[in-house]
C-alpha cells in the first residue's frame, strides 16, 4: 500500500470514531454547495429574465403578456424561491468576504453561518408575507 | 518516507508564471458581489416585495422607471456585473466538474456565447427603449 493510502486510511479511521463511516462533511462544506447550487439557479434566472424584459423592445402587449404569468401563483412561488436563493448567496458571500479579508474570520465562519441563517428567517418571512399574500388572497378569498 | 517532487531545486516553478488571471477572477467575485448585494436586493426589494409587487409591474411601470437616468444606470450596472459574475462562477463550476476537455471546452464556449447574447441583448434594450412604441 502506498503512503498516501495508508495515510488516508488514518485520516478515515480517525473520523469514523468520532462520527461513523460516512463522511457527512462540515456546515462549511454544506454552505459552500448552496452557495454553488443558488449561484447556478440565479444565473439561469438571469438567462430568462433578461429575455423577457427585451420584449419591452417588440411592443408593450408582448411584454404585457409575458409579465402576467409572472402574476400567477405557482410562478410567485418560484419567485420566493428565487429571492431565498438570491438573499442566502448575497448573505453567504458577505461571510466569505469576512473569512477572507477579516483577521476574525476564518475562527467565527460557524458563528457567521448561524447568523446568516437567522437573518435569512427573519427577512424570509415577512419577505414571504408580502410576495404571497395578494396571489393566496386570490385563491382563497374570493376577490 | 520521503515525498516525490519532479525537479525539487528547480529555480522556477511554470504553474507561477501563468499570470494572475485567477487572482482578477477571485478578486473579481468579492468586488463585484458586494456590490451586488445592493443592487440585486434593491432590485428585488422593489420589484417584488415593496408596494404590490410583481402585481404592479407592466409596460408603463418600466417606462416610468427607466424615464430616469438613475434606474438606467442602475440596471446597467447590474446587468453586466451580474452576468459576469454568474458567468464566471459558471466556468468555475464547469471546470471543476467536466471530465473530458472536449466536454468542458464546449460547455464552456455555450457559456461565453450566452454571455455575449445576454450583454449585448440587455444592452441593446435599456440603451434604446423607447415608452411611445406602438401597443401592438
Amino acid at each position: 500500500m502506498s503512503d498516501s493510502a495508508s495515510a488516508t486510511e488514518k485520516v478515515a479511521a480517525r473520523g469514523s470514531r468520532r462520527t461513523g463511516t460516512l463522511y457527512r462533511g462540515d456546515p462549511g462544506m454544506w454552505s459552500w454547495v448552496a452557495h454553488r447550487i443558488t449561484g447556478v439557479l440565479t444565473f439561469f434566472f438571469l438567462f430568462a429574465h433578461v429575455l423577457d424584459t427585451a420584449l419591452v423592445r417588440v411592443s408593450p402587449n408582448a411584454y404585457d403578456e409575458v409579465i402576467e404569468t409572472y402574476k400567477t401563483p405557482i410562478v410567485n412561488l418560484i419567485e420566493v424561491g428565487l429571492v431565498g436563493a438570491v438573499l442566502y448567496h448575497a448573505l453567504n458571500g458577505l461571510r466569505v468576504l469576512l473569512v477572507d479579508f477579516w483577521s476574525k474570520g476564518p475562527r467565527l465562519q460557524k458563528p457567521m453561518l448561524w447568523t446568516i441563517l437567522g437573518i435569512w428567517v427573519v427577512v424570509m418571512v415577512p419577505g414571504a408575507y408580502f410576495m404571497l399574500e395578494r396571489t393566496v388572497r386570490e385563491l382563497f378569498g374570493g376577490n | 518516507m520521503t515525498l516525490a517532487l519532479d525537479k525539487p531545486r528547480s529555480p522556477r516553478r511554470p504553474a507561477a508564471r501563468r499570470g494572475n488571471f485567477e487572482l482578477a477572477s477571485w478578486l473579481f467575485m468579492r468586488i463585484s458581489g458586494l456590490a451586488l448585494i445592493i443592487l440585486v436586493l434593491g432590485h428585488l426589494l422593489i420589484m417584488n416585495i415593496l408596494d404590490g409587487g410583481v402585481h404592479r409591474i407592466n409596460f408603463a411601470f418600466v417606462a416610468g422607471r427607466w424615464s430616469s437616468p438613475f434606474w438606467q444606470f442602475w440596471d446597467l450596472s447590474m446587468l453586466w456585473l451580474a452576468e459576469i459574475h454568474g458567468g464566471n462562477g459558471l466556468r468555475t463550476v464547469i471546470n471543476d466538474y467536466a471530465r473530458k476537455d472536449a466536454t468542458r471546452f464546449w460547455l464552456k464556449i455555450m457559456l461565453y456565447v450566452s454571455m455575449v447574447l445576454i450583454l449585448a441583448l440587455g444592452s441593446y434594450v435599456i440603451f434604446t427603449f423607447d415608452a411611445t412604441i406602438p401597443a401592438n
